[in-house]
């Protein structure tokens, strides 16, 4: 465990002593988790979204590079969005360079995170498994693994033995139409508690001076010659002096505001959950045959996620093809769901690119910053993301980690195809 | 699920079509050196809030390509034609 930095005054910190010291007090005298500013007339630096990415942006501008003069400015309320729309899946097992070690220094911050933001955000290092169904796709996946471990990721393979072993409730039998040849599993992934992340990041940020201004839509930007100066919102115009736009699924219409066209289109992916049962999976399951992936959460709900529905769309909802697809993976993957009935159903908003991999870079426009295309990989993503960000406000300049994740790469040739199935949005 | 008005099958379901993305774009002369042009042709999109001109292929029913306006925010069709027809339309009287 990597030493923290205590970022809390003592009697504001969360432990075993305070819910002691409070429970006897009759639970009357817990602070307030985060203010609720009226927003100034300007700030060093304004981020528009109050999803994981801005929070976490917030936080790491404080914390690592002393800017504590920042607003983030949400249009609806914490943990609204996509930070609570997700399937909780954090995971480091990529590839691509570039990809790989960002998301490899996340899954390093998520290990430490309940402790440096002294708030459980539950991260469950339950282990990743992702089947293979035929040798090739078994060489595929030694192939990444190799790459991973070459990178220090930890990364292992799996005969059908280990997996019946592991998940013995994957149909693993020689009669599936699909049989189990192996699997590739990363031990250190897991999933973590997807609203606790917002709070925790949130109050966090807000101890070390952050404004979190919820309900303040944001409708256009400020400009001082050809430089973006702030914002205008629904509660009156705010001066920045740089503006960092992190509102994924809507970013284009921000985007357009500051003449900026990106590379992105909007998509619906939705998410599953089924009725409370016994501990039956605990780890992290990927159909291989299929786009498909579930996990159990704490309260008994098997997770289910597929596809996105596949279609530019701003509906936070999603259509039946693909759930019927979903429900058809996973009694496929783990027969005995068959007759689990589905609890809850919902719809984000993704940023697809076109290579399947995001943005966290400087604009051509002066005073905008930008972190949008998180694709499907925005939540195991929330801390480097904001760390990364943070860097790259502060110094008007990207760190290494995230130096290639530029609007250039594509005019360049030096795309980060993690899916290599062309440049379609809606096929990444 | 959606429902697509082909103009040859009626209305039909979604399920039957394979989506084809943003018809608004049009390639540039194969003679064009400028690179941008090509960037932008190869990966940029509008991608409104609102009504959205995209192509549908019937792959379970007829094949036909079809250019479908669709809005992006609450799902509503609001027409279909055939995909060569645009391009009959933009090639202009010969």
């Amino acid at each position: 465990m990597r030493r923290v930095k205590r970022i809390l005054p003592r009697r504001r910190r969360y432990s075993a002593l305070a819910v002691l010291r409070h429970g006897l007090a009759g639970n009357r005298a817990w602070p307030a988790v985060w203010r609720e500013p009226e927003p100034k007339p300007a700030y060093d630096v304004v981020i528009i979204g109050g999803g994981g990415h801005g929070l976490s942006t917030a936080f790491y501008l404080a914390l690592n590079h002393g800017i504590t003069d920042v607003a983030v400015i949400e249009k609806g309320y914490l943990g609204g969005g996509n930070v609570g729309r997700n399937t909780t899946i954090v995971r480091s097992n990529y590839m691509m360079d570039g990809n790989t070690q960002f998301y490899e220094h996340s899954l390093k911050l998520w290990e430490s995170l309940s402790h440096q933001l002294n708030y459980n955000v539950m991260l469950s290092q339950r282990g990743h498994v992702a089947l293979a169904h035929s040798p090739d796709q078994l060489d595929v996946y030694a192939r990444r693994a190799n790459i991973m471990r070459l990178n220090g990721i930890d990364a292992e393979l799996l005969d059908r033995d280990e997996i019946a072993k592991l998940i013995p409730h994957v149909d693993h039998s020689e009669n599936a139409r699909f049989p189990v040849y192996g699997a590739i599993m990363q031990p250190r992934a897991g999933t973590a508690r997807h609203d606790a992340v917002a709070w925790g990041f949130a109050r966090a940020a807000d101890a070390l001076g952050v404004d979190i201004i919820q309900n303040c839509e944001v409708t256009d930007f400020l400009w001082a010659g050809e430089r973006i100066a702030g914002v205008r919102t629904t509660r009156g115009d705010i001066a920045a002096g740089r503006t960092g736009l992190s509102v994924a699924g809507s970013t284009t219409l921000l985007a357009d505001k500051a003449g900026l066209r990106l590379p992105i289109e909007t998509h619906v992916l939705q998410a599953f959950v089924t009725e409370g049962v016994k501990p039956l999976l605990d780890h992290v399951l990927i159909y291989g045959m299929d786009h498909f992936y579930m996990s159990q959460s704490d309260k008994g709900g098997m997770v289910f996620g597929g596809y996105l529905d596949g279609y530019n769309s701003y509906a936070q909802r999603g259509n039946l093809p693909v759930m019927r697809d979903v429900a058809e993976a996973a009694i496929a993957a783990l027969p005995a769901v068959s007759r689990l009935r589905l609890l809850r159903q919902w719809g984000g908003l993704m940023d697809q690119t076109p290579d399947g991999s995001p943005f966290i870079t400087r604009t051509p426009i002066d005073g905008l910053y930008l972190n949008a295309g998180w694709n499907y990989g925005g939540f195991k993503a929330v801390p480097a993301a904001g760390w990364c960000f943070a860097h790259t406000i502060a110094n008007d300049a990207p760190h290494p980690l995230n130096a290639a994740f530029t609007l250039d790469r594509f005019a360049e040739g030096r795309q980060i195809d993690e899916f290599g199935v062309g440049p379609y949005t809606f096929r990444q | 699920m959606l429902q697509i008005p082909c103009p040859f099958c009626g209305p039909r379901d979604h399920a039957e079509f394979a989506y084809g993305g943003d018809a608004g774009v049009t390639r540039p002369a194969m003679d064009c050196d400028d690179l941008d042009a090509w960037v932008d042709y190869v990966f940029i999109r509008d991608n409104p809030r609102g009504p959205h001109r995209e192509f549908w292929h019937h792959v379970h029913g007829c094949r036909e390509w079809l250019v479908v306006e669709r809005d992006t925010a609450s799902h509503a069709i609001l027409g279909a034609h055939r995909a060569r027809e645009r391009r009959a339309r933009e090639r202009g009287p010969a």
